[in-house]
């Protein structure tokens, strides 16, 4: 478990949390610890509370019980009322939202590129030279100018993480990042996010995508209902046919042998359809 | 109006919408006599013509200001169609139905034909409704141009750097931008009633189908709203905007600037009554 600057102490330390929108449960005692330098996958069905979980990570919303440590300090209401704690916090943690529509609110892409940078205080020059970096990154220099009600889905998507990937955070946090995605731009998302892997950056990606699971982490966490079902590295929870079965993660699937009908759950891994 | 006719209409309108805008941008983007200034020199100096419209009062001035605002138009490669049909015939219709009481009601000499009829028109209530729908449609010229040859951002952009308000400036951005998005929701959620749509729809079930749109899309427009501020939020910001102004000034905008500004206080100037 783990990629190469994983240390002891942990980034995050989730402690028996709970939240609710207008009471209806989304997290029910979660419980999880992240290492910095990990990449995790949060594996779950629709509605199985991984976008609540990288909001709470995020400190955007707070736990109705339990708590959430950031490297030792607690993420409450209060705390990031600390401007200093505040402006710390959200230059080394990043979060790229499931709906880019809700990301993209300047009038180019390029504002939406520097936002972040000059929330930070950064200079002009400083601004400029690494968001002209961040598009190179996501190929879309060629949009700079571009309103985002003009850019497609994948472009969406791609100016979304620029904006975030431009702070240089220390911890990603990736809310279904290859989704509304077509293959090739899935593809070259899927490298930027194996680019981490193995470094000093810690990446949490939260996705029901099965096939690329293995490519983005080296430990999963499957949640159901609001829950933590099982934590594994991607080998150990991807053969686990009855795990996922139960998480919504694969279907059962009926056919005929001969004469014999039987039932499977049904994984595509790998390009390969396995039963 | 019948169902069958009220939801394609409403589609029209919302693609029509898009497609101007997306126009707009096209033609702000061509080389021509106002895209090739300083966006904040657009901003100050069609701002004086404006002004300078709305003071005057000698209906000559104004005339001069609109061949001004055509002549521009004309260089910057707007079409006088465009502006015949986007802002001639509004501004005639609207402001005419407004100026149409002055006609009769501004007391004075009445106007009489040369077989020497008597008209229940008044001289001054004749130059009253002219001098506004000229200032009205000189303004709307002016500020059409504006709109047409400058990119919303460079518009935005223009006024943060003329210490506009950071969160004026904000607010504006966002509300264009958000617009579009909730515009295109509408647009599909209509696309999706007309594909399950079948027969005629009677004017109560076309109110009740429009009035339940409606709060739908606001509260769509709520969850955007919250959902947005956090994504704010999560980048840094703490209710300061802050914005980079990449704008340089050549010398041809400080002249086309001092150009606009003169024309502007002559105007006013000369047309004082």
């Amino acid at each position: 478990m783990g990629g190469a600057f994983v240390s002891d102490s942990p980034i995050f330390d989730v402690r028996d949390v709970s939240f609710a929108y207008e009471n209806v449960p989304a997290l029910r005692g979660t419980s999880l610890c992240i290492a910095p330098g990990q990449s995790v996958a949060l594996l779950g069905a629709n509605g199985s509370g991984k976008s609540t979980l990288l909001r709470l990570l995020d400190a955007l919303c707070f736990p109705s019980s339990g708590s959430i440590d950031f490297r030792g300090e607690s993420l409450t209401p209060y705390r990031l009322r600390d401007e200093q704690f505040a402006f710390s916090f959200r230059r080394q943690v990043g979060l790229v939202f499931q709906n880019p529509d809700v990301q993209l609110f300047n009038p180019t892409v390029f504002d939406e590129v520097a936002f972040g940078p000059l929330q930070m205080g950064w200079t002009s020059p400083e601004i400029v030279t690494r968001v002209n970096a961040a598009l190179e990154t996501m190929a879309i220099a060629h949009l700079r100018e571009r309103g985002p009600y003009r850019l497609s889905g994948g472009e969406k998507k791609r100016v979304a993480l620029a904006s975030v990937i431009v702070l240089d955070p220390e911890v990603l946090l990736l809310d279904e990042p290859t989704s509304m995605l077509d293959p090739r731009s899935q593809s070259q998302i899927i490298d930027l996010i194996q680019n981490w892997k193995g470094t000093s950056k810690t990446v949490v990606t939260a996705t029901h995508q099965l096939e690329i699971v293995e490519d983005i982490a080296d430990r999963v966490v499957v949640l159901e209902q609001g829950s933590v079902i099982a934590d594994g590295t991607p080998p150990e929870i991807l053969s686990n046919g009855e795990l996922l079965l139960r998480a919504n993660l694969v279907h059962a699937h009926r056919h005929k042998h001969g004469d014999i009908v039987h039932s499977h759950p049904h994984l595509h891994s790998h390009g390969q359809h396995e039963h | 109006m019948t169902g069958n006719r009220a939801l394609p209409s409403t589609l029209v309108g919302l693609a029509r919408t898009f497609a101007h805008a997306l126009a707009a941008e096209d033609l702000a983007r061509q080389p021509g006599l106002l895209q090739s200034l300083d966006p904040r020199v657009r901003l100050i100096g069609i701002s004086s013509l404006v002004l300078a419209a709305l003071l005057a009062h000698r209906i000559a001035v104004i005339a001069g200001l609109f061949v001004v605002a055509v002549a521009l138009a004309l260089f910057s490669h707007v079409r006088l169609a465009t502006l015949a049909v986007r802002v001639w015939l509004v501004v005639l219709l609207f402001t005419g139905i407004i100026g149409l009481p002055a006609l009769f009601l501004t007391p004075g000499s009445f106007l009489v034909t040369s077989s020497g009829t008597v008209l229940p028109i008044t001289l001054q209530g004749l130059n009253s409704a002219i001098l506004l729908i000229a200032r009205v449609e000189t303004a709307a010229t002016l500020t059409t141009v504006l709109v047409l040859t400058t990119p919303w951002m460079a518009l935005l952009k223009s006024f943060r750097a003329l210490r506009v308000p950071p969160e004026v400036v904000m607010m504006l951005a966002m509300t264009h931008r958000y617009v579009f998005l909730l515009a295109e929701t509408a647009g599909q959620m209509f696309e999706s009633r007309q594909s399950r749509t079948v027969g005629v729809l009677d004017r109560t079930a076309q109110r009740h189908m429009a009035s339940r749109t409606a709060g739908v899309l606001l509260s769509k427009s709520i969850e955007l709203s919250n959902d947005v501020f956090l994504a704010m939020q999560s980048r840094g910001f703490r209710g300061d905007a802050k914005v980079l102004t990449e704008f340089r000034m050549r010398a041809f905008d400080y002249l086309s600037l001092i150009a606009f500004v003169t024309v502007g206080v002559a105007a006013a100037w000369v047309g004082r009554s």
